[in-house]
């Protein structure tokens, strides 16, 4: 027995050990790495959701809505978690399919990285994003997905919302559009970076990016636990997402909407046209009242991922390039729209504002003659009929010789360059800096820019002059391009005089946009002062409360006095009636309202002329400016005036429409809506 | 005869309570520690299977409870009976208990979570005969090892050989199943109760180089199934497969380790809650104290164990009767081995092996197996003393 008592003695010094062990690891294990087990047991046992807000409206200057939320089902797959299955996930991939009645390759296609090869159908935006396949889905889909979670891990169905267009494709290029966030953007953005969310869309043109951050909202933050499946047990933490703030633009809807019909109409009935556009600009306030650019699409086909064939169409120049807005983006030769800054130039110059001024049929211009349009020749005449009848070749003597006095070829040291001074204290060649991305900055071209420009591509030119265009097939071609090469080699720097003459109508290398133009006609026929116009106008916070408004900063005054800008405002006034676009406005009720404006029209090489028309209403006192764009709509007074007429009978209400009725008026009295919509505490406009 | 007398003329009541009575005589601090890990157990089984039925959170418990108080019964009936009598009865368990290690591997035998080692008897009721082995063979061992003629220090060749014999068979049978834990601890309580009888240092070493070898023949002649070895591998290098093997692993040891000092509170575990860690209620209950009650709580069930351990080595010593200080020493290397397995396979120091903590873990049959064992531990410790002596 004692033996075996030693031996007990043994297994109990052997028992009192284990115990010892045991507490002495699980010390370790709970109180020395404890924080660090808890660290890995919250990444394993939680979900970090993110709660996308809901985006702010977009609503026009009376509360209407441009932009509106509208939710949809949802499904959407993370592709993380299908990653880590041992077949990447292909047969629940395969089972969603049945589920959705997509084909599985498709399916595949949808969640893949876009990059480069890897064409649309691709997922833009971060990887560790839940992607969202399908958007539509029925009540009955998602119940299928969510009942079998097991089946489907990884695939979530949620109410989401999404942007609806109450106007169709009215304002696309104007509001913009929305496009998942990138895994760069997504880096740079604070606190984003560990969490996802099915829909974290950013604004990518138009209104939506501009106000992004403002529309955007914040994102809520949903912590929650999972089981070992991925299957959410328990919400941890939540905070509540904010929603955006609401943007009220000073677009109205209905003006919007009669300028898009105009518009299309002149590119429809001109069949060589490649694009239009029209803005209507308040003269008061400097503000935007409508902005419509064709062709044009339906932004709806953003909305839950555009197939590659959508998105090629959209960019290609078959389609004429849609997302482009030509009033901001596009650059052209204004023509004769621009004699309002020559006659001002002119003027500030010295020239006698109430002084008679020869109109020949033609007028030579350093040798060589330039002739009037249709060789019209009236004698003497006032600055008054010069731009009533849009007479040239006053013009191009004005720019002649004021090429002359800088010195002509050999340039004094300082010269005046009146013409392209006044363009620019018109706000030509810069950018308005509209509160729209991508604006263009149109071209003032002057002595120092063909400086600039030789200096740029003298070295090409000089070696072109030698080695000439051996690549080129046609040898009289070549020849000629050989010879040109030499030219601009030797003296690309002069600024010739034909390039003075062709700057006072507004042709030659002038290009403006249409919103340039727009607003120095607002400036001219309005205060004087030079505006960077606004879309937006006030943003609401979602219960109501006034955020901040938008200001329209004056940016410039006109260096012309007033007795100048009424005598301009006056002669412009008659161009309706008995000018160059009497025939457009033919039957006009000029009694009711009478509409001043010019016509112009830019010859473009290789192409049809480049129609304009440039108007403000009433004549007298104007409130409103609309400029029409028809891009090789041929004169001005063909296509583009007849499209302002449109606008302005659409705004006022005057003529009939297609049922024989009166038509309705878009803005009753001509004035834009001055006063803000108010948004109640749910987020609805009071009416 | 006046004793007699005097001792009926007491009730029945004060028979069983009074002074002098079985209860009064049991070792109290066991059997204080065995109710207290008891009642802990019920809270685990309750926290960790409440989420698995929506309907009925407390079905699995109410049927633990209804198993401890079955293994009540149990261990009242076996510790009321004289030890010496179970001597006799020890033939009988070891033949039941081949015996049904036998149905297990015939086509009567069933297969529940993977492991084939259950026979159904109907009703939602199920026995896993290698769980009454251990008791069984514990009672067999200890009476071939305390025959008269082994009553001097060291048990003869024969007894040790019979031992062998009986053990090996019963081994064997489990491996067949094949349970791993259990024929570990079968090995452990053979051992254990050899060495304990005093048999010479040169055999325990020939057996254990004998058992070594065994081992090493299994390893090599791949009779492990394929998991076995990787659980094996895993606990040697969890990293190497951290989505097999070494997942159950490293979520025992995650979910242990964020308990931190207080643990998170019942019910309140979010590891368990989300059963990253499988067999949550049996195998791997631990974690749930550990998550749940921390540190403080995980500490304790250790220490309960401990006392049940130190109780029933106390009880070996004091023991003046050589069947009865085998017995209770083999309970002691069957219940010390389970504990340190169990426990330490939750927090990374042992291999994953599929063995339930003693007294805490849900199961029937293995909870009346532990309270059989109590039993005989009490049934010892009540007889084999003098009255009023041996100090409780």
């Amino acid at each position: 027995m004692t033996r075996m008592r030693a031996r007990l003695i043994v297994l109990q010094i052997l028992v009192v050990s284990l115990i010892v062990v045991l507490v002495v690891r699980l010390w370790q294990v709970q109180m020395v790495r404890g924080r660090e087990f808890v660290a890995v047991a919250t990444e394993t046992r939680t979900r970090d959701v993110v709660v996308p807000a809901l985006r702010g409206q977009i609503l026009d200057a009376s509360g209407r809505p441009l932009v509106r939320n509208r939710t949809s089902l949802v499904i959407s797959v993370d592709r993380t978690t299908l990653e880590r299955m041992p077949d990447g996930g292909a047969a629940v991939l395969t089972r969603l399919a049945k589920v959705l009645e997509m084909a599985p390759d498709k399916l595949k296609q949808q969640i893949r990285a876009c990059g480069p090869g890897v064409t649309r159908p691709c997922w833009p935006g971060s990887p560790y994003q839940p992607i969202p396949v399908d958007d539509r889905a029925t009540t009955r889909e998602a119940l299928q997905i969510l009942e079998r979670q097991e089946d489907f891990p990884g695939v979530t169905a949620e109410i989401q919302a999404r942007r609806y267009y109450p106007g169709g494709s009215e304002a696309a290029q104007l509001l913009g559009y929305l496009q998942p966030v990138t895994q760069h953007e997504l880096e740079k953005r604070q606190g984003l970076k560990a969490s996802f969310s099915g829909v974290d869309l950013v604004g990518r043109d138009g209104l939506e990016a501009v106000y992004d951050p403002e529309l955007r909202g914040t994102s809520g933050l949903r912590r929650v636990q999972v089981d070992r499946m991925g299957k959410q047990i328990a919400v941890e933490q939540q905070r509540s997402p904010t929603t955006g703030d609401t943007l009220v633009t000073s677009i109205d809807a209905r003006v919007q909407s009669v300028v898009e019909k105009a518009v299309a109409e002149a590119m429809k009935s001109n069949p060589a046209s490649d694009g239009a556009a029209g803005v209507v600009l308040d003269v008061k306030t400097g503000r935007v009242v409508a902005m419509a650019s064709m062709p044009t699409y339906d932004p709806a086909v953003w909305t839950g991922g555009i197939s590659e064939h959508e998105y090629q169409r959209l960019l290609s120049n078959k389609s004429g390039k849609p997302l482009i807005s030509r009033v901001i983006k596009g650059e052209f030769a204004p023509g004769s729209t621009f004699k309002i800054s020559s006659v001002s130039a002119m003027v500030a110059d010295g020239s006698p504002l109430r002084g008679t001024y020869q109109c020949p049929s033609s007028y030579n211009v350093n040798g060589r003659a330039f002739p009037n349009a249709g060789g019209m020749s009236l004698g003497a005449i006032s600055l008054h009929t010069a731009l009533v009848k849009s007479c040239d070749t006053v013009f191009y003597r004005a720019g002649y010789e004021e090429w002359l006095r800088d010195g002509g070829n050999k340039p004094k040291s300082k010269v005046k360059e009146p013409m392209p001074s006044m363009a620019r204290a018109y706000g030509f060649g810069k950018r308005t800096g509209i509160d729209l991305p991508g604006e263009s900055p149109g071209l003032i071209p002057d002595r120092a820019w063909k400086r600039d420009l030789w200096n740029a591509t003298k070295n090409e030119m000089c070696k072109r002059a030698k080695t000439g265009y051996p690549e080129i097939k046609d040898a009289g071609r070549a020849a000629f391009s050989k010879r040109l090469a030499n030219e601009n080699c030797l003296e690309g720097y002069i600024y010739h005089a034909y390039e003075a003459a062709n700057f006072s109508i507004g042709q030659g290398d002038v290009l403006v946009t249409p919103l340039q133009l727009a607003r120095a006609y607002a400036a001219l026929v309005g205060d004087g002062k030079l505006r960077s116009p606004r879309v937006g106008r006030a943003l609401f916070r979602p219960d109501g409360t006034l955020v901040r408004e938008i200001k329209v900063p004056v940016v410039g005054k006109l260096p012309i006095n007033k007795e100048t800008r009424d005598y301009i405002r006056a002669a412009l006034s008659e161009v309706t009636s008995d000018g160059t676009a009497a025939g457009a406005f033919n039957g006009f009720p000029m009694k009711q309202v009478r509409i001043g404006g010019k016509t112009g029209t830019a010859e473009v090489w290789g192409k049809r002329d480049t129609s304009w028309f440039a108007s403000f209403a009433p004549a007298e006192n104007p409130r409103l400016v609309v400029v029409v764009l028809v891009s090789q709509g041929g004169f001005g007074a063909e296509s583009a005036a007849p499209a302002a007429r449109k606008i302005w009978e659409g705004i006022y209400g005057l003529g009939k429409n297609e049922n024989g009725k009166q038509r309705e008026a878009a803005l009753p009295s001509g004035h834009p809506v001055e006063r803000l919509p108010v948004i109640k505490q749910d987020g609805t406009v009071a009416q | 005869m006046i004793q007699q007398a005097a001792v009926r003329k007491r009730s029945f009541a004060k028979r069983a309570v009074g002074r002098g009575s079985a209860i009064r005589r049991m070792d109290g601090l066991m059997l204080l520690a065995v109710a207290a890990l008891s009642v802990i157990g019920t809270l685990l089984v309750w926290s960790s299977t409440r989420s698995w039925s929506s309907v009925e959170p407390t079905g699995m418990v109410k049927k633990h409870v209804l198993n401890l108080f079955i293994g009540a019964a149990l261990f009242i009936v076996v510790a009321m009976s004289d030890f010496r009598w179970l001597k006799s009865a020890a033939p009988i368990a070891y033949a039941v208990a081949i015996f049904s290690l036998i149905l297990v591997i015939t086509p009567l035998g069933s297969t529940i979570n993977g492991s084939h080692s259950w026979i159904l008897l109907g009703g939602g009721f199920a026995v896993q005969p290698s769980e009454l082995a251990k008791p069984a063979l514990v009672l067999t061992l200890a009476t071939l090892l305390a025959k008269p003629a082994d009553r001097t220090d060291r048990p003869r060749a024969i007894s040790v050989a019979f031992c062998l014999g009986a053990a090996g068979l019963a081994t064997i049978l489990v491996m067949l199943q094949p349970d791993l834990g259990t024929t570990m601890v079968l090995a452990m309580i053979t051992g254990g109760m050899l060495v304990l009888a005093g048999v010479r240092k040169r055999w325990i070493v020939v057996v254990l180089a004998l058992g070594v070898a065994g081992a090493m023949a299994v390893w090599s002649m791949g009779l492990l199934k394929p998991y076995q070895v990787a659980r094996f591998t895993a606990f040697i290098n969890p990293a190497s497969d951290p989505r097999g093997a070494g997942y159950n692993s490293t979520q025992a040891l995650i979910a242990v380790g964020s308990g931190e000092f207080f643990g998170k509170g019942l019910f309140h575990g979010g590891q368990t809650t989300g059963r990253f860690v499988p067999e949550q209620h049996t195998d791997f209950i631990f974690t749930v104290v550990g998550e749940e009650f921390g540190f403080l709580g995980s500490a304790t069930v250790v220490v309960l164990l401990g006392v049940v351990l130190l109780r029933s080595l106390r009880i070996a010593r004091l023991c003046n009767d050589r069947f009865g200080g085998l017995v209770a020493g083999g309970v002691v290397c069957w219940l010390a081995f389970q504990t340190f397995i169990n426990v330490g396979m939750t927090i990374g120091i042992m291999p994953i092996t599929g063995l339930p903590l003693p007294f805490v873990s849900y199961g029937g049959t293995a909870t009346f197996a532990n309270m059989i064992a109590i039993g005989l531990l009490q049934a010892i410790y009540i007889r084999d003393r003098p009255y009023g002596g041996g100090g409780a």
